[in-house]
């Protein structure tokens, strides 16, 4: 136990030595956390639209209109050939071609339907998506508007299903209280992960370690002493984002401060445990960079920081299962938006708990002292 | 604990790469306690890795080997306890102080820096004016008086240097193995590896050694003594001209440029020479006949 005093003592004077790292460790991730929640909005606004109008009729006007009043659409331009729209989507002028047909009007009026056409640059997904059902939306809108017009007689109302949802939790559908939390997973996760494993790279591209391994340390104790500084740096970080969260984004966690606490720890278990996997098999920084890099990239594609793990397909789910992150985003946001407690969370801490000492078993196993 | 012999290697083995590169090969040899032991080889002599095994942080593919009677595979913990390791790189913490990285190892072993002052004193005082310099920034010669004080720290029975006079100047370096010669006489054994044949003569004994292969081992005066040839320094004003004319010469064994000398060994007798040369144009040529060095030595029993 003194032993392990002492590798503590020299970790955090060489941590504390190392100024501009300990400035990158800190300084770096609350910048992120300031900065990325504000742009990881999924809300499309202001989709260029290109107008070819065929019809100029009153209801192709009023069509028009409708859509760039919304302020999700911007007219790009209004042409007077398909080719031209369509030229406007190549240069990338404009996201989305309307085409209004001729007679749009009349057959509307004399055969009760009308057609419209709608070409979309499907280059950004989401984008093009969002933009084409929201386009949907308002033609749908200006349908019902026109149909209620022509049933001039106020006595027979159309049969209408009208919806009205109201959103629990997150009641204004408010990006930065879904983003914040997962976001500051991911933070916590790049800098428990990479940073352990780097830290302990270094001893061995310094040749430290050699020196180490000649005295009696015990393995397990120079473990120990390496994981505690980032495990106490990772809380650190943690509680910073909580800080900046709330005073930035005025995200107030609903669950209580020692549930995620607790989360967190066994969290940064798991996390560490890789960390400390990653450094037993390279032998250069380099090497736990690119391992790191490799892991941490996955993580915060797949975890579900941006897009929903439930709507992956059945094999990605499998896999998502077993990385720490995914199970810990879903805590983050359930304590903070729902106000979980630990009953209901256990799953997911299940989850980590077993993932990390999977890790930390194996890592020890293929941490040798005797090369 | 007191052995008749610190350290034992028995018919030691190590590959790399699964087996396709021989590091050591058949290497058997002991050094007796309080002994001041040199390995004396080239780079890739397989130096190093002996090191690693006898300070178990590397297992022989074969043979046995033992450190103060304990062997180096089972009782590796007891070993780590009692012997001192200096490697060839070094390895102590850069970011740290001369202070704070002997207090480190010191405490790592459970002791103090005062409770074995006497040891490290004579080393320590000369870095002492520098205790609060981070490790990194030292000079050459500091960093490896730092290392050998941390190697000393614990007091060990047996100390491990492992090229420790590389890359270290002259001075510095005659006043390395004067601080080992110190230590020898406190009682610590001490193995050490140097690719300078000039330190070769400060030691006890010496094996030399050789692409993993020992050539010979013995005192520096036996292993001098048992130069088979006589040999000669040849010099002149040309030098460069002299060795090739040398070469040429039907009567000549060997011919190995030493400074401004060739040392040269002849078939039968060095007579002829000296004409053979003046007709060659060499006017200022001189020959000695001189003992051999360790160099000679070393070149002598690379031929077989």
């Amino acid at each position: 136990m003194r032993t392990l005093f002492f590798l503590l003592e020299k970790e955090f004077r060489q941590l504390l030595r190392r100024k501009s790292l300990l400035g990158m460790l800190i300084i770096a991730p609350a910048i992120q956390l300031i900065i990325m929640p504000l742009a990881a909005d999924f809300s499309v606004k202001n989709v260029s639209i290109v107008v070819v109008d065929n019809d100029h009729s009153s209801y192709s006007q009023r069509l028009i209109n409708k859509i760039t009043a919304g302020g999700s659409f911007k007219l790009a331009g209004y042409v007077s050939s398909y080719k031209e729209a369509l030229k406007m989507v190549e240069q990338d002028k404009a996201d989305l071609a309307l085409q209004i047909p001729v007679n749009f009007e009349r057959n509307l009026a004399r055969e009760n339907s009308g057609k419209l056409f709608v070409a979309i640059n499907a280059i950004e997904g989401t984008k093009a998506n969002l933009g084409g059902s929201y386009l949907s939306g308002i033609v749908k809108d200006f349908d019902d508007e026109i149909r209620i017009e022509w049933t001039h007689d106020a006595t027979v109302d159309a049969p209408q299903i009208s919806v009205a949802s109201s959103n629990w939790y997150n009641p204004f559908l408010n990006y930065n209280l879904y983003m914040v939390p997962a976001i500051l997973v991911t933070l916590v996760t790049a800098m428990s992960a990479m940073q352990s494993a780097f830290n302990i790279v270094q001893e061995k591209e310094n040749g430290t370690i050699e020196q180490i391994n000649v005295t009696p340390i015990k393995k397990h104790i120079f473990i120990i002493g390496k994981l505690i500084p980032f495990l106490v740096l990772g809380i650190i970080l943690f509680s910073l984002g909580l800080v900046l969260g709330r005073i930035i984004y005025h995200v107030v966690p609903v669950g209580s401060l020692i549930v995620l606490y607790g989360s967190l720890v066994v969290y940064l278990f798991a996390m560490l445990g890789l960390g400390l996997l990653i450094s037993t098999y390279s032998a250069t920084q380099q090497q736990a960079m690119s391992l790191s890099f490799f892991f941490i990239n996955i993580f915060n594609m797949m975890s579900g920081v941006f897009s929903s793990v439930d709507s992956m397909p059945a094999w990605a789910q499998a896999i998502v299962q077993t990385f720490p992150p995914s199970h810990f985003i879903k805590i983050m946001r359930t304590v903070v938006l729902k106000g979980s407690g630990f009953s209901d969370i256990s799953n997911h801490l299940i989850a980590i708990t077993i993932i990390g000492l999977v890790l930390n078993t194996w890592a020890i196993l293929n941490y040798r002292k005797t090369a | 604990m007191q052995h008749d012999h610190s350290i034992i290697l028995n018919n030691i083995k190590k590959t790399y790469n699964k087996g396709t590169l021989v590091a050591v090969e058949n290497i058997s040899f002991k050094v007796e306690s309080g002994e001041l032991f040199g390995l004396i080889g080239p780079d890739g002599a397989g130096k190093t890795t002996l090191f690693r095994i006898l300070t178990t942080l590397l297992l022989a593919d074969q043979g046995i080997a033992s450190v103060n009677g304990l062997d180096v595979v089972k009782d590796y913990k007891k070993i780590r306890n009692c012997v001192g390791y200096m490697p060839g790189k070094f390895s102590l913490y850069q970011d740290l102080t001369i202070e704070e990285n002997l207090n480190f190892f010191a405490t790592v072993f459970g002791t103090t820096i005062e409770e074995n002052y006497d040891l490290i004193k004579d080393i320590y005082i000369q870095i002492e004016p520098f205790k609060d310099r981070r490790a990194g920034k030292l000079s050459g010669g500091m960093k490896q008086k730092l290392a050998l004080c941390c190697a000393l720290i614990h007091k060990p029975d047996v100390l491990f240097l492992d090229e420790p006079t590389t890359g270290v100047d002259v001075v510095s370096r005659k006043e390395f193995w004067e601080m080992l010669k110190r230590l020898k006489a406190q009682g610590i054994t001490i193995l050490v590896s140097t690719p300078y044949m000039d330190e070769a003569n400060l030691c006890d004994r010496i094996a030399l050694i050789q692409k993993g292969k020992i050539l010979s081992i013995d005192t520096p005066v036996k292993i001098v003594q048992s130069y088979p040839e006589k040999l000669f320094a040849i010099k002149s004003s040309n030098a460069f001209k002299l060795l090739q004319d040398v070469r040429e010469y039907a009567g000549t064994e060997t011919c190995f440029a030493f400074g401004d000398a060739l040392h040269t060994t002849f078939k039968s007798n060095e007579e002829g020479v000296l004409n053979y040369l003046k007709d060659k144009g060499h006017n200022d040529v001189s020959i000695e006949s001189i003992t051999p060095g360790i160099e000679d030595c070393f070149i002598e029993l690379l031929k077989n």
